[in-house]
């Protein structure tokens, strides 16, 4: 039975195309947000893989057909961003200052924050490209000498958040203007964070993916000048 | 066919955003690149939004599901992260939080003040 799963191509893609459909479905029936589907595909995953012990390579030999597509998917973001083109000529300025104002926040957060838990330099500089997604993360981490294993898993988790409480947290701070919440997901939780303010409104998904491309630009920027801060 | 060539249309600017990612020594991603390329293209009207469009909108769709395998993968890197996960989780967290507040407030705010002045 486990030689059978090992040696498939098509159980890794099976498996995560499944358990993201149990969680679609468990988000529909019982409306908790943390049955968000993403975060139900990963765990239960993790938990079939765990339990009938496969090791990730089998299941990635399979599952790397999913990620392959994430290059296109992402260049189709330009989509929606064009047909949002209006929006964002006319209201430049502001989503501009937000987005350089939450790199900033992200940048100074993760400072204060480095010291509170008093990182050393490298686990410092490993958290800076946190926000951003994680092809620009990864080349930034290896810029700043960091650990980009650790990189990589700390765009993942914010990613994740931010999918799962976005809209949440907009809600929250009383964010409701759908350019404000596209800027505050994309720039706080990247391509993850996209996919959700996607399923949220047009609007929202385009000032999103504009987020993610600026937000990842200035981090770049801001990095080289906050790495000398510890 | 016609999907056949959005999905042409849409793999080949993925492999113009490579070509300039090879290039080009920066940190930027093929598909940042490639993002950039289709924008422009759709602006200049290069390429139509017919010719993108379905294969786009479904792509970005099933996007969330792209990262079901880097996030399993969060599994072989336990060994890593076990030393510094407290501070991994509340610094993700934490950050993200802020900068929902502070970016959308922000964004929000400068709007609604240029709506008033209209």
């Amino acid at each position: 039975m486990k030689e059978i799963f090992e040696n498939s191509l098509f159980f890794g893609v099976g498996i995560s195309v499944g358990t993201y459909l149990l969680g679609i479905y468990l988000k529909k029936k019982l409306k908790i947000f943390i049955f968000n589907p993403l975060l139900v595909a990963i765990t239960v995953t993790i938990a079939t893989l765990l339990v009938l012990d496969i090791e990730y390579k089998s299941y990635e030999n399979g599952a790397k057909y999913l990620s392959y597509l994430l290059t296109p998917a992402t260049v189709a973001l330009a989509i929606p961003l064009y047909e949002q083109f209006m929006e964002l000529k006319k209201n430049f300025t502001a989503i501009m200052v937000g987005i350089a104002s939450g790199v900033v926040t992200t940048l100074l957060t993760i400072f204060v924050m480095a010291l509170l838990f008093k990182l050393t330099h490298t686990e410092y500089v490993t958290l800076l490209p946190k926000s951003i997604t994680t092809a620009i993360g990864i080349g930034l981490s290896e810029e700043l000498n960091g650990y980009v294993a650790i990189t990589v898993t700390a765009i993942i988790i914010t990613g994740l958040f931010g999918n799962i409480a976005g809209d949440y947290m907009c809600r929250m701070f009383g964010i409701k203007h759908p350019i404000a919440k596209g800027v505050a997901i994309g720039t706080a939780s990247h391509v993850m964070g996209t996919a959700r303010a996607m399923e949220i409104g047009k609007t929202e998904g385009a000032m999103s993916s504009l987020s993610v491309a600026v937000a990842g630009a200035m981090t770049v920027g801001g990095a080289i000048i906050f790495e000398n801060f510890i | 066919m016609k999907y056949v060539i959005q999905f042409e249309i849409i793999v080949a600017i993925s492999l113009m955003g490579e070509l300039l990612n090879r290039i080009i020594p920066l940190p930027v991603p093929a598909s940042i690149y490639g993002m950039a390329i289709l924008f422009t293209a759709l602006c200049t009207g290069i390429i139509k939004l017919s010719q993108v469009k379905e294969t786009g909108m479904y792509l970005i769709s099933i996007l969330p599901m792209m990262f079901i395998p880097a996030a399993v993968g969060l599994l072989e890197k336990w060994d890593v992260m076990k030393g510094f996960l407290t501070a991994l989780i509340a610094i993700s967290l934490v950050s993200t939080v802020t900068v929902i507040a502070v970016s959308g407030f922000i964004t929000q705010f400068i709007i609604k003040r240029k709506e008033k002045e209209r």
